[in-house]
């Protein structure tokens, strides 16, 4: 019996996970949280420091919100989510500045921006004042990778394209010989950012009306 | 350099908040359908701005820093900036009920809008007094607002062309947002 029911929980892990990362793309599909989005994504390095940002922020306030979810009274529930994800945010900040200055330093004001990040309070709301703990845990994991995959995409096609190479951790994986001479420095300019996210935005929905077609 | 009207200027024209430093976009791609719709939710976010910068640089000034608490400016910005909406959306409900009815729905909106809580962290990250912080939230707003009755002209225009199948609604828009940041981006070199 017990055996049954810790195989379908896993199960269960496993398809809100999925939801969080394709179905239910927080940037693509639902188009939530979208200053980080286009404010970071100047290099793959800071798409990574933000999104590993908003995975930490996201699983905390999840568990803990699905912890305290029959203690909380429903008329202040919205000011204890804040309070919940602003400690998150600021111990993540300490965090941050205490061992990755660099990355601190360049996600600037965006790092304590993560609080009014619509995409975690939605999820205090929707899904972890109303699931036990572990699956609050599947859902904050997937929904961050998602968020973290989408940051990827669009800081990947900025650094190339503006720079002509890719740099991450310091260490430069390739530059286009042509490229890197003359960028096409306008992508990691913040038009660039708004063009990319409209082209792939654009080419999301044109799959999706070939699927249904 | 770091004269009012630096500040001002700089926060109205060059660092745009919708368009370089992309803070408030949901309420932008959300409300920018409209143009009457546009002004109430400029005029709503700059009001709340410029209070929410005048409470924060106080308790910033002398609380924060004399006890040297500074890191939890997080908790406590965003706690004043949802008390101050509240109060805010209670004052106009009693003393301008017209005024009440045209910014509606969109006063609560504000309390997670990143753009009140960006002014104010700008403006504590740059350790402005309470009139430079008076300054850069006008300005800011302003900047907000500018661009928001901008964009909701254009698009209100746009809706009559014929837009290709996959880029209707927020693609277009997208795209109508960056040929505006960048013929903003000519005001770099004004000052």
């Amino acid at each position: 019996m017990i055996e049954t029911e810790e195989k379908f929980s896993a199960k269960k892990f496993w398809r809100e996970l999925a939801k969080g990362i394709v179905l239910t793309n927080p940037v693509f599909v639902l188009v939530l949280g979208l200053c980080p989005t286009l404010a970071v994504t100047t290099s793959v390095n800071n798409a990574l420091g933000m999104g590993a940002g908003v995975i930490f922020v996201l699983l905390g306030s999840n568990i803990i919100i699905s912890l305290i979810r029959k203690i909380t009274p429903n008329m202040v529930r919205i000011p204890v989510f804040i309070v919940v994800i602003a400690a998150f945010v600021t111990i993540l900040s300490l965090l941050f500045e205490a061992y990755l200055p660099p990355l601190y330093e360049s996600l600037g004001i965006y790092l304590p921006l993560i609080v009014v990040n619509c995409i975690i309070l939605g999820r205090a709301e929707v899904f972890a004042s109303k699931n036990p703990v572990l699956l609050s845990m599947a859902d904050g994991i997937g929904v961050g990778l998602g968020f973290t995959v989408s940051l990827i995409i669009i800081s990947f096609l900025r650094e190339v394209l503006g720079t002509g190479s890719l740099v991450i951790f310091g260490k430069k994986l390739f530059a286009i010989p042509v490229l890197s001479q003359s960028p096409l420095s306008i992508f990691i300019m913040p038009p660039g950012a708004f063009i990319v996210i409209a082209l792939l935005m654009a080419l999301f929905r044109l799959l999706g009306v070939l699927k249904n077609e | 350099m770091n004269s009012l009207l630096t500040i001002f200027l700089g926060m109205v024209l060059i660092n745009n908040f919708i368009l370089s430093k992309f803070l408030g976009l949901c309420p932008f791609f959300g409300v920018s359908k409209k143009l009457s719709n546009a002004i109430s939710m400029g005029t709503a976010v700059t009001l709340v701005m410029v209070i929410a910068s005048i409470a924060t640089s106080v308790i910033y000034n002398y609380i924060l820093v004399p006890y040297k608490v500074e890191f939890m400016n997080i908790i406590i910005y965003i706690l004043v900036i949802a008390a101050l909406v509240q109060i805010v959306e209670i004052v106009i409900k009693r003393t301008n009920i017209t005024l009440y009815n045209a910014l509606g729905i969109y006063l609560p909106l504000i309390t997670t809008n990143c753009a009140v809580l960006g002014v104010t962290l700008i403006n504590a990250q740059n350790n402005y007094t309470l009139v430079q912080s008076i300054i850069s939230a006008l300005g800011g707003g302003l900047g907000f607002t500018l661009i928001l009755i901008i964009m909701s002209a254009i698009r209100e225009k746009n809706e009559l062309a014929d837009t290709p199948k996959s880029m209707r609604g927020l693609p277009i828009a997208f795209i109508i947002a960056s040929l505006l940041s960048l013929a903003f981006m000519g005001f770099n070199g004004l000052l």
